[in-house]
């Protein structure tokens, strides 16, 4: 049996986060009643025309420059000719020859090792309307529904050169870019709504052969899972049909959920010959240096540069530093948990985020977001900690108050039950004292050598004192009495 | 009243000799009278045009007219007007009310002028004769049997025929100016830019420009200030100061009027294609502009005979995919009968597009098409250069250039419709200046056997001014523009 | 060059336009005179010339970031008035096939 190598390369449609649309002022707003949003220029009335929208190319350029791309001086709209019932101009809007991006590279992190996917280019394009197959209740008597009011949202097509080996490495791309694309604020990555979508080019071909197998194309794909699914899928029924002496024809295919197959889409037959030419109406897009040097400064910190500022800084590991940088709002939530508890509980707030507050989060099924405890609240409370003031045991008692809500502030909760650590010598002295007294047997048996009993004495301290006595103290004052 | 001049007609309904209602109504009779003989009109609304002048007499009684308050214009149904039926001269849109208004006919309004009714054109404005109309040709007139030119065909026998004082056009390869010289009309095709194509129905966006049909100069300058100007919503709309067109036409000037103007005569607009009589006529008036100060030098357009070739490949390509939406799913046309999705786009489109739109759409689709774009398409841009550069030399050795709008005067109905190479070639000197989008106007030089002959002259861009003004100080000394057609009255 | 009647059929069919056998092959006549006029171009040497697009040399003009539309109920109502069939504020045609 010959062994396969994988060859895949992206196409995504990220939806950009604009108020108007790529070519009209008709709101991009998602859920409307159909065609509320599709104005004149959106349903393509004889006569209208295409004015540029200023924050579609902003949010070009600072994709480009995430991704360390160049943004072309000079880049030109054309038009891709087809018909199609969601595509109200017979003509989508898009580049072509001359795209605004060109290059540019994303690093990925795949298991342990991490790879760069090289980019070919981003371009800017409109979006089409929808075709509803079965109405919202309605009888459409075999018929389709025409929405246009997703029709002219911006988007920007970003396209990788054929460089992933994996529907692994697929998926970690696309959760990279994913990351990115909300990271630099240039698009809201729901992809339930359709703000994300990928396409796998996907072919296979004997290791060793320089050339690349004919390649399908599997559209729409709009969840990372689908997306593994997909081309684990599309790649076993490939290499079946080679090894079965077939050959793969270049097609466009789906990925049916339900079934977990791809098929090919049967209509579109003749969609390769697009007839791209300038768009007559559109002049030649101009970007000067000053607007790029601009957005350059506007740009927040990349996630790269921000794991290596962790890294150096706040002394975390790489592991660490790579998951709080895999989105801005987890990245954010930490930056002003650290900025609260101190720098000097950098690592601890690390601990925090990643572990308690993660976990039940991941319990709930809520995003970072949506936290009920503030980043601001686990700041104050590893704060707390890292003073001394309470134990990691009475810190997770103060963690589910304020997850429920019971209280505003960790100081507040501390202060109101009395939950701050016994650590002065005096109070424990007495406590301690009262308690050899009362085990005498358990000292005893200390004393015999067994060191297990040295543990039980410990927590009976900690029980007396409801678990506020500071454990470190406990131990050292013990350890001279019964030494 | 109907030979009064835009600025006569202003005058008289300023002082309210005349009132707006009143003239409006004078027009809508005579379009009711000669109508029928001559096809210009495709939708009249008497109703909405009163009402336009009755608010237009509100106006003027408040003092507050402009040099077009309450004079009723017709506009080439190319221009979406909300309210009423735009038809584009096609069965594609025979059901389409346009739900608003272009930006042409805002500014009309704007200016208070009124709507006198929507005029026949060729189908898309694909057309030198008006003969590719849903509603059937129109007829010149001048003579009946002849041809008003076109597209804007229905624009210029109106103006010709009286039954509008002043008229809009739009010219994509000399669609104003060859109407202009066939109906004896002026009639101006701006530079490219000038005036917004907003609510335009786009035939060839890169060469499409609005413009006025009237009968002088002076008048297109009346016109040209109320369509020119920026707008937002057109991205080749071009952003410069207001001007106005008509500046230069009231200097008096000692002497000569045009002393000091430099004339280039292109070589290639003077050999062999043209009519004897038109040159002859046109030879005559460049003699008249020397008499006027004028100086005439040879230039050169080396690759003006390339224009109509490169023409036939650029405005099919852009028309085929201007055209693309008229598909019957959101407005206009379709069939009532098809078995599927591609079967309703096919059957829309074979019933509601007439022989030359689709011959131009499927010309454009092939140019485009993989393989031959190259070859075509890109070549054809390549030689929309060397012509605009051809006219940028010229320009630089003098201040105009004249020469005849159209190689012959109107031809029969029907001479030509069977055979598109010969229409196509009847556009020969009005094209190249599409191509580079340069400004010109058409102005009457005469009469052959009957019938009417134009003058181009051609401007560098943005001359529009002088222009007018070259074209106004031969219509001082001449008077072919003044005459009108018989049977009219 | 001249067409071939495929040809002919192909183009017709990407721009959606339906012709019978018989226009196909008037239609191939016409096409191959108009081909012929537009064929003179091919004799030029524009080796090195820029190609132009549009009639002036200017840069592309960009539109702030504004929602413009209000009363959208109406103005859908408007467009929709003049539509070939619609319900429910959707456009109908034939089912569209994926």
């Amino acid at each position: 049996m010959k062994a396969w190598e994988v060859v895949i390369g992206i196409e995504t449609h990220a939806q950009l986060a604009t108020r108007s649309k790529i070519f009209s002022g008709s709101s991009t707003a998602f859920g409307a009643a159909a065609n509320i949003h599709a104005n004149a220029v959106d349903i393509a009335l004889p006569g209208v025309l295409p004015v540029l929208n200023r924050s579609a190319v902003e949010c070009a350029i600072r994709f480009g420059l995430a991704v360390g791309a160049s943004i072309a001086a000079r880049s030109v709209f054309a038009r891709k000719n087809y018909f199609y019932p969601d595509l109200p101009k017979g003509y989508q809007i898009s580049q072509y020859e001359l795209p605004v991006v060109v290059g540019g590279s994303l690093l990925i992190q795949v298991g342990d090792s991490e790879k760069v996917v090289a980019l070919t280019r981003a371009h800017l394009e409109e979006d089409a309307g929808k075709s509803l197959h079965e109405g919202l209740g309605q009888h459409f008597h075999g018929r389709s529904g025409i929405d246009l009011n997703r029709a002219g949202t911006p988007l920007l097509e970003i396209v990788t050169e054929p460089d992933l080996r994996s529907a692994a490495e697929a998926v970690a791309y696309a959760r990279a870019l994913h990351a990115l694309v909300r990271w630099i604020g240039i698009c809201d990555g729901n992809m339930q709504e359709g703000s994300f979508r990928c396409d796998a080019n996907v072919s296979v071909r004997p290791v060793g052969q320089p050339h690349f197998g004919t390649r399908r194309e599997i559209k729409n794909l709009n969840s990372f899972r689908f997306m593994q699914q997909a081309i684990d899928y599309e790649v076993q029924w490939q290499i079946a049909t080679l090894e079965d002496g077939g050959c793969i024809e270049q097609a466009t295919v789906l990925f049916d959920p339900d079934s977990g197959e791809t098929r090919a889409m049967r209509s579109k037959e003749d969609a390769h010959d697009y007839r791209y030419f300038p768009d007559p109406d559109l002049p030649p897009l101009t970007i000067d240096r000053q607007w790029v040097d601009k957005i350059r400064s506007q740009l927040p910190e990349l996630p790269a540069a921000q794991r290596d500022r962790l890294i150096a800084d706040y002394g975390l590991s790489a592991y660490d530093a790579k998951v709080i940088t895999g989105s801005l709002e987890l990245a954010a939530y930490y930056e002003t948990a650290v900025a609260v508890a101190g720098r000097s509980n950098a690592k601890a707030c690390a601990n925090w985020v990643m572990g308690d507050l993660a976990a039940r989060l991941n319990k709930e099924n809520r995003e970072i977001a949506e936290s009920p405890v503030s980043a601001h609240q686990i700041g104050g409370l590893v704060a707390r900690i890292g003073d001394g003031t309470i134990s990691t045991n009475i810190a997770r008692k103060v963690f589910d108050a304020l997850w429920s809500g019971a209280g505003s502030e960790a100081d507040e909760i501390i202060a109101r039950e009395g939950l701050q650590q016994i650590s002065d010598s005096g109070s424990l002295d007495t406590m301690l004292d009262e308690l050899l007294a009362a085990n005498a047997a358990m000292v005893a048996e200390y004393r015999a050598g067994k060191e297990k009993a040295f543990n039980a004495l410990v927590g009976q301290a900690m029980k007396a004192t409801r678990g506020k006595a500071n454990p470190q103290r406990v131990s050292d004052l013990l350890r001279k009495k019964l030494d | 009243m109907i030979e009064h001049s835009l600025q006569a007609l202003a005058q008289a309904l300023a002082s309210r000799e005349i009132s707006s209602v009143e003239l409006t109504q004078l027009y809508l009779d005579r379009i009711a009278r000669y109508n029928s003989q001559l096809n210009a009109y495709i939708t009249i609304d008497a109703d909405g045009s009163l009402a336009q002048a009755r608010a237009a007499d509100a106006r003027l009684a408040r003092g507050e007219g402009g040099p077009l308050t309450g004079i009723p214009i017709a506009h080439k149904d190319i221009f979406c007007a909300q309210g009423w039926l735009t038809t584009c001269g096609s069965k594609m849109l025979s059901n389409f009310v346009s739900p608003y208004d272009a930006a042409v006919i805002t500014r009309f309004k704007t200016a208070a002028a009124v709507m006198l009714g929507k005029t026949n054109m060729d189908e898309f404005a694909m057309g030198s004769s008006n003969e590719t109309s849903f509603y059937g040709p129109v007829c010149n007139p001048w003579d009946a049997s002849c041809v008003p030119g076109g597209s804007s065909g229905g624009s210029a026998a109106a103006v010709a025929a009286r039954l509008a004082p002043a008229a809009t056009g739009t010219d994509t390869g000399g669609s104003i100016r060859q109407p202009a010289a066939l109906c004896n009309l002026s009639g101006m095709k701006p530079t490219y830019g000038v005036i917004s194509r907003y609510g335009m129905i786009a035939f060839a966006s890169s060469l499409d420009q609005a413009g006025p049909l009237a009968r002088s100069a002076a008048d297109c300058a009346i016109l040209l200030n109320a369509m020119a100007g920026f707008d937002e919503r057109d991205s080749t709309s071009l952003d410069r100061p207001a001007e106005d067109y008509g500046r230069e036409l009231a200097a008096t000037t000692g002497g000569k009027p045009l002393a000091g103007l430099k004339i280039g005569l292109p070589a290639e607009f003077f050999g062999e294609g043209c009519s004897p009589v038109v040159m002859q006529l046109v030879e005559t008036a460049l003699g008249e502009y020397r008499k006027l100060g004028a100086e005439t030098i040879a230039v050169s357009l080396p690759n003006m005979q390339l224009s109509v070739a490169a023409y036939y490949v650029i405005a099919p390509a852009e028309a085929s995919s201007n055209l693309a939406r008229f598909d019957g799913v959101r407005y206009g046309y379709r069939a009532p009968a098809y078995h599927d999705l591609t079967d309703m786009y096919c059957k829309s489109r074979a019933q509601g597009f007439g022989a030359e739109v689709k011959r131009r759409i499927l010309i454009g689709t092939y140019v485009l098409s993989h393989g031959y774009y190259d070859a075509y398409y890109l070549q054809a841009q390549r030689i929309r250069r060397l012509i605009a550069n051809d006219f940028a030399r010229a320009f630089s050795q003098c201040d105009v250039i004249i020469g005849p709008t159209s190689p012959s005067t109107a031809f029969k109905l029907g001479e030509k419709a069977a055979d598109p190479v010969q229409m196509y070639l009847s556009d020969i000197y009005t094209i190249a200046v599409n191509l580079a989008g340069l400004p010109a106007i058409s102005i009457p030089c005469g009469f052959a056997a009957g019938l009417p002959a134009g003058l181009q002259l051609i401007g560098d861009y943005f001359s529009e001014a002088r222009l007018l003004n070259v074209a106004h100080r031969y219509q001082q000394e001449n008077a072919w523009h003044l005459q009108g057609p018989g049977g009219f009255t | 060059m001249s067409l071939t009647l495929e040809q002919v059929l192909r183009v017709a069919h990407l721009a959606r336009i339906e012709v019978n056998e018989v226009e196909a092959h008037a239609t191939l006549g016409r096409l191959n005179e108009i081909f012929t006029l537009i064929e003179e171009m091919q004799a030029i040497d524009t080796k090195g010339v820029e190609p132009m697009a549009q009639a002036q040399d200017v840069a592309q003009r960009l539109r702030a970031d504004r929602v413009t539309e209000s009363d959208q109920l109406a103005q859908r109502s408007a467009f929709q008035a003049i539509a070939p069939e619609t319900e429910a504020g959707l456009y109908l045609v034939p089912k569209v096939l994926e």
